[in-house]
């Protein structure tokens, strides 16, 4: 290569760095701009799929005239992200899939409180008892199984799959929320030694441990496990994509813990300078046209508004519900230890 | 100075993070189980730099030195396996040779043996980072002096004993950069490890910030990870110093005559052939098949994709270009002027690479909040994440072409009248033209796909492709990712061709 050559291209890339370069050294006279703006913008950081939260969104922005600004990912790393935040975070709300993530938020003080008249849209046990995040939509533990298992073979309870008869044929995802809670849930109600029984049985048992719940999901579909513990919407958003032939199925367990609702919730941060528009628009997510769009799209269950969930599925009223305070689950670390003890994971 | 520090940040936040609880971070650490998940990352990890010397050095040396038909494009095929995230790569084998995969329904077999754990994990790592060794491999062997093979040559050594007395010899810091760069991404992955069900430090890290939001003993074990990297570092640095590498002589180097393989010819295309069937071709052909299924529906929103498809080349390109200038920089101090602070500044500036994507976004958010607040979540942040995450790779390369140049060239010039400046800008810069193309290249490849920074740290609303793959499957359905990851293959090939041009000797 000529000297000339690379000279005309070193000095344009020279001057991209020393620019990116820059940015370590500005002294942050200028406060978080958009802050002071006559309009309204609201900044969501969303843990949830965008292409279930976009449109509901979109609606918001139609009837309340408010822009409102998404920052969607995992729930976790965006929990993460507002903990490093602090006080200088540009969200205004949180919605995230579950109550980890938010409870999370909450112990840190970031979470302003929200008013009784938006706490007491959803039963007790789908909010936080201190206050700060509201339950949106609610998902069920359940039991997935294949074509080559009869329902009535199926076992009622989560806590029979240590059965030699399923040796080997189970798939679950012990470095998923949605399990762990289950397991934080089953320490707290059934008692420590229940749960270590359990998480040592299915070890034994050769449960395959898959990533997350959608893999567990398409294992089954796929023949590698006949059933698998995840959360009943999966299946539902797979027969609504796929039509219903779609192999797998769910039962909703009616023994033990039953089928344990976890939700996604949302709560308003406390530094956002707009705590009013925040909890409006939360607010917008539990009335009644939002709910019906949620139990529709995801399949999950509506918490408020009396809205009805899909007809496939168990009501939520007769799901058989464990006396668990969803604020429990966010004590992770016994869990944690517990299933690293027992080789979960 | 600066490129130092900027390059430090992840490793100071996570001492910021830890400082606090000493005692606890040694208990996070010191346990059998952590040790375990050490041994057995440390395990894969020199499987996989193995397996890609393996690959990597015969493609570096087959597009470089000899008479093999189409090197250049085999290069750019060879190459594009890496623009591939590994979570998809790693999904896209498990569809295809997976216990219940495509391959399954092809030979009408029961059931495969399962390839999850270290099997897999092996086997989609090495098929989606062995081109790291074959670019950084490319660039040492494009400035070897074909003077040295000549001479060897008319002593009467067969070509097979020059190639390994003189040309192995000479390729060993550019290998050991490559082996490092392959080691740190499978350290710092998550992707295909917890896709393949594979327990790796990493994926601890992820589950430990998942379900505790225990931002301390998350540290903790990033911590580790660095000690591990700092580990390997120092056994590249040891390959690397005690040998020297530049030509005595003085004079340029002409570009070396290519090799006739002659009856080697149909065993070296096969080759090249079969490491593109299986690295690019087949998970090519599995997302053409998936891209079919989802097409059904709704139509291709043409406009998006070609929003999502140019931010992502704007925010990679962006940052290719500036860690080049950073790297020469430091490979300079590093190589040039050695000391203790200099060698620090260029370990240091790997670090970036090794600790896992969410890691040195969560530090970036931590001080840009902080430092930079008008620029926090803007475009330059990002390009800046990007930037730092990948510097290593362009250190890497840079760092070994440099190694190839004597320094009394560039003393000559000196003595000649030149200003320093003047020196590098006519002199150096081009020498190691193809260190910091290779460099390029490697930086932009793993830029155009990452995703926890970009996530974390882009404007509201600016989407790339990764993101968008990340939008399909966190639906749940990887199949619906098929067209993004295509077209982020397809944005990468034409500068890839292009990069893969510089310095590819003349065909005939």
């Amino acid at each position: 290569m000529k000297p000339a050559h690379s000279a005309r291209l070193l000095l344009p890339l020279a001057l991209l760095g020393s620019l990116v370069a820059g940015c370590g050294g500005d002294d942050g006279s200028d406060p978080v701009a958009q802050a002071d703006s006559g309009e309204s913008v609201l900044t969501l950081y969303s843990g949830r799929e965008p292409e279930l939260i976009d449109p509901a969104i979109e609606d918001y922005e139609k009837q309340s005239g408010v822009e409102v600004e998404i920052r969607s990912g995992d729930s976790a790393p965006l929990a993460a992200t507002l903990l490093e935040e602090g006080d200088a975070s540009p969200a205004d709300v949180f919605l995230a899939q579950d109550a980890g993530s938010l409870g999370a938020v909450e112990a840190e003080g970031l979470l302003a409180p929200l008013p009784p008249e938006i706490l007491e849209e959803v039963p007790a046990r789908f909010r936080s008892d201190g206050g700060g995040w509201v339950g949106i939509t609610g998902r069920a533990r359940v039991i997935a199984y294949g074509p080559d298992v009869d329902e009535a073979d199926v076992p009622d309870s989560p806590l029979d799959l240590v059965d030699p008869e399923w040796e080997g044929r189970v798939g679950w995802a012990p470095s998923n929320a949605s399990l762990q809670a289950y397991v934080t849930a089953l320490r707290t109600i059934e008692g420590e030694d229940v749960a270590r029984e359990w998480l040592e049985g299915m070890v034994a048992n050769g449960a395959q441990a898959y990533e997350s719940n959608t893999p567990v999901r398409d294992a089954i579909a796929a023949g590698e496990v006949d059933l698998g513990l995840i959360n009943h919407y999966y299946v539902a958003q797979a027969i609504a994509e796929e039509g219903a032939d779609y192999p797998v199925a769910v039962k909703f367990p009616p023994d033990d813990l039953g089928s344990l609702i976890n939700v996604a919730g949302a709560g308003v941060i406390a530094s956002s300078d707009d705590p009013g528009g925040a909890q409006d628009l939360i607010e917008f997510l539990l009335a009644e046209d939002a709910q019906t769009y949620f139990a529709d799209s995801s399949k999950e269950y509506p918490l408020a508004a009396g809205v009805e969930p899909d007809e496939a599925l168990v009501p939520l009223d007769q799901i058989p519900a464990p006396d668990v305070d969803l604020g429990d689950t966010t004590d992770l670390e016994g869990t944690l230890e517990l299933m690293r003890e027992t080789g979960a994971l | 100075m600066l490129a130092g520090a900027a390059a430090a940040l992840p490793g100071i936040y996570l001492l910021v993070l830890v400082a606090g609880d000493a005692g606890g971070a040694i208990s996070t650490v010191a346990t059998a189980r952590t040790l375990g998940l050490a041994a057995q990352t440390l395990a894969l990890t020199l499987a996989v730099s193995a397996t890609a010397v393996a690959i990597g050095l015969p493609l570096a040396w087959l597009t470089t030195r000899t008479d093999l038909p189409g090197r250049r494009l085999w290069t750019t095929l060879t190459t594009l396996p890496l623009v591939i995230p590994s979570y998809i790569g790693a999904y896209l084998l498990i569809s295809a040779v997976g216990p219940f995969g495509l391959l399954r329904d092809v030979l009408d077999a029961e059931q495969l043996p399962s390839i999850y754990g270290f099997a897999g994990a092996w086997l989609a790592l090495s098929l989606f980072t062995y081109p790291l060794v074959l670019l950084s491999t490319r660039a040492a062997l494009l400035r070897l002096d074909p003077q040295l093979e000549d001479a060897a040559r008319s002593m009467g050594r067969t070509p097979r004993q020059t190639f390994t007395s003189v040309v192995m010899p000479q390729l060993v810091p550019a290998l050991a950069t490559g082996a490092l760069l392959v080691a740190l991404y499978v350290v710092s992955d998550f992707g295909a490890v917890s896709i393949m069900r594979f327990d790796s430090l990493t994926s601890d890290i992820y589950i430990t910030y998942q379900s505790s939001f225990d931002r301390s003993s998350a540290a903790s074990l990033g911590l580790l990870l660095a000690v591990i990297t700092l580990a390997l570092l120092a056994g590249q640095s040891w390959v690397r110093g005690s040998l020297r590498f530049d030509r005595a002589g003085p004079g340029s180097i002409r570009p070396a005559a290519p090799i006739p393989l002659g009856r080697w010819r149909g065993p070296a295309l096969a080759f090249c052939a079969s490491v593109t069937t299986v690295a690019l071709i087949l998970p090519l052909g599995v997302l053409i098949y998936w891209a079919s299924l989802g097409l059904g529906g709704e139509g291709l929103a043409v406009t998006e994709l070609a929003t999502n498809g140019s931010n992502s080349l704007l925010a990679a390109a962006a940052a290719a270009a500036a860690a080049a200038v950073l790297a020469v920089v430091i490979a300079i101090l590093a190589v040039r002027f050695r000391g203790r602070m200099t060698v620090t500044l260029e370990r240091i500036s790997f670090l970036g690479y090794a600790l896992p994507g969410v890691v040195v976004a969560l530090s970036l958010v931590f001080f840009g909040i902080r430092i930079a607040p008008p620029l926090y979540q803007t475009l330059a942040m990002l390009v800046f994440a990007l930037t730092i995450h990948y510097l290593p790779l362009a250190v890497g390369s840079v760092g070994s072409s440099l190694l190839q140049v004597p320094p009394r060239i560039e003393e000559a010039a000196r003595g000649l009248g030149r200003g320093p400046l003047e020196v590098f800008r006519t002199i150096t810069t081009p020498l190691v033209a193809g260190g910091i193309f290779a460099g390029m290249a490697l930086v932009f490849l793993h830029a155009l796909k990452e995703l926890p920074a970009t996530l974390l740290l882009a404007p509201i609303g600016f989407e790339t492709l990764a993101t968008d793959i990340w939008r399909q499957t966190s639906r749940g359905f990887f199949e619906a990712a098929a067209i993004p990851t295509i077209l982020l293959l397809v944005v990468a090939a034409p500068p890839l061709y292009v990069l893969a041009g510089r310095g590819t000797p003349p065909s005939s």
